[in-house]
């Protein structure tokens, strides 16, 4: 029943040259972080819930007085999204890394830094963008008003790719090492800062009548200078994890 | 068309190895033997771009390569100690997507025959977790039938197969070698390979 030859055979052929464009990568990259997530949906709930329970959980630590909650709303919907996106970006390379897809990634001839764009992107989608949905729901609970609670959304939905993109920086830095982990988060919170003062801040503009404007625009410009540098500084780390 | 100019290794403060060249044209195979430690994988990853000597050059196709370097990854598949398979995904779709991210396309019909050709069509739709270790190395082995890389890099890749297995690894070094290939193989077990250009490397 073994048929032994090579299926393709290449006899007298040139060899095809590979596919190595960038789009195809991040295609690949993509997928396949989705495909697998699919497969372990439970793990993604695992993180939805454990948003849901942190913000649940001020109100009753705190006061359920209700101008008060209103204000400290956005500010807590903002780090308990931080938290979120930290709990799962040790697995974001741990697993290949650990199975040695990491390194047929790095061989691939598909660029590095666009497969790392492919998860990152696949993390976001997982992670970032089922708390951006929720945020709102999660906002009626500290009785923000409609036109902050939409303010704070799309202030969300562009702060946590910003969150993503950073923090699979400080998970290929982390590669490999013992205590990852914690290290990983000692490393990406403080970067997170000035995403998590101008989201958070967005809500305030709103209030004292200035508008999102500002606070959006600045969360867009690290938006853009993030997906530029983060792939690159993310696949740099890969490769010397590798080494 | 592989050529290794001045090789030097260290792990930590240790020399692996150093000085050492060789070469390996189209349609040879290199044999890598050597006792535990003594450089084997070091030797493979460095070749494959994975990691930089601590002296020396690697050139491929007359051209000095870098760690990495793009005419390196567009020509070479490395076969590691990891199998690199998801244990959430069929074998079937572990072997799409290893193709893929290889940069080359396969057709649904020659995917299965791949399978058949290492016999494992009858756990094409089984989780990679249900395989046994020989399994996925035979996973392993229908990659090498699927894409049409010139240069094979393969770390101890007779661990875990039992004899059909090894019997088909060497049919399919063989064919590689005929069609011009070049291959290097870190093994304990030497394979004898019915090819006349087969040569032989021990690390000490």
């Amino acid at each position: 029943m073994t048929t032994a030859e090579p299926v393709v055979a290449t006899l007298g052929r040139p060899a095809p040259v590979p596919d190595s464009g960038a789009w195809s990568g991040v295609r690949w990259a993509l997928l396949r972080d989705l495909q697998l997530a699919l497969r372990s949906r439970a793990e993604l709930g695992v993180q939805l819930l454990f948003y849901v329970i942190v913000v649940s959980l001020f109100p009753l630590a705190t006061t359920p007085e209700k101008n008060q909650l209103a204000l400290m709303g956005p500010g807590v919907l903002w780090v308990a999204a931080l938290l979120a996106s930290l709990l799962s970006l040790p697995r974001l390379f741990a697993s290949d890394f650990a199975d040695g897809t990491l390194e047929q990634m790095a061989l691939s001839p598909y660029p590095l830094p666009a497969l790392v764009s492919g998860k990152m992107v696949a993390h976001w989608l997982t992670t970032g963008l089922p708390i951006v949905v929720l945020a709102p729901l999660l906002g009626l609970q500290y009785g923000i008003d409609g036109e902050a609670l939409a303010a704070l959304a799309v202030a969300l939905l562009i702060g946590t790719p910003i969150l993503s993109l950073l923090g699979a920086i400080g998970a290929a830095l982390t590669l490999g090492l013992r205590g990852g982990g914690s290290l990983l988060a000692l490393l990406v919170l403080p970067l997170c800062v000035p995403v998590l003062i101008f989201g958070a801040g967005t809500v305030d503009a709103v209030h004292a009548g200035l508008g999102a404007a500002a606070n959006l625009s600045l969360l867009g410009a690290g938006l853009l200078v993030a997906i530029v540098g983060a792939p690159l500084a993310a696949s740099a780390a890969v490769r010397i994890s590798l080494d | 068309m592989l050529e290794a100019i001045d090789l030097a290794a260290r792990r930590g403060y240790a020399r692996l190895f150093s000085s050492l060249s060789f070469r390996v044209e189209p349609g040879c195979a290199l044999f890598i033997t050597g006792a535990n430690g003594t450089g084997k994988t070091t030797l493979l990853r460095i070749l494959a771009g994975l990691g930089a000597p601590f002296a020396g050059t690697v050139r491929w196709r007359g051209v000095d390569v870098a760690p990495f370097a793009q005419r390196l990854r567009e020509d070479v598949v490395y076969g590691g100690h990891l199998p690199a398979l998801k244990d959430e995904l069929s074998a079937e779709e572990n072997l799409a997507t290893l193709v893929a991210l290889m940069g080359e396309t396969v057709a649904p019909a020659n995917l299965r025959d791949a399978l058949a050709s290492v016999s494992l069509d009858r756990q094409a739709s089984l989780p990679a977790r249900a395989l046994s270790q020989g399994q996925r190395r035979r996973l392993g082995l229908a990659r090498l039938t699927l894409t049409h890389r010139p240069l094979w890099l393969l770390d101890e890749p007779a661990t875990a197969l039992d004899t059909a297995g090894i019997a088909l690894l060497k049919r399919l070094l063989t064919g590689h070698l005929e069609r011009g290939g070049c291959a290097l193989v870190a093994t304990h077990q030497p394979l004898e390979l019915p090819a006349a250009h087969v040569r032989a490397l021990a690390l000490s």
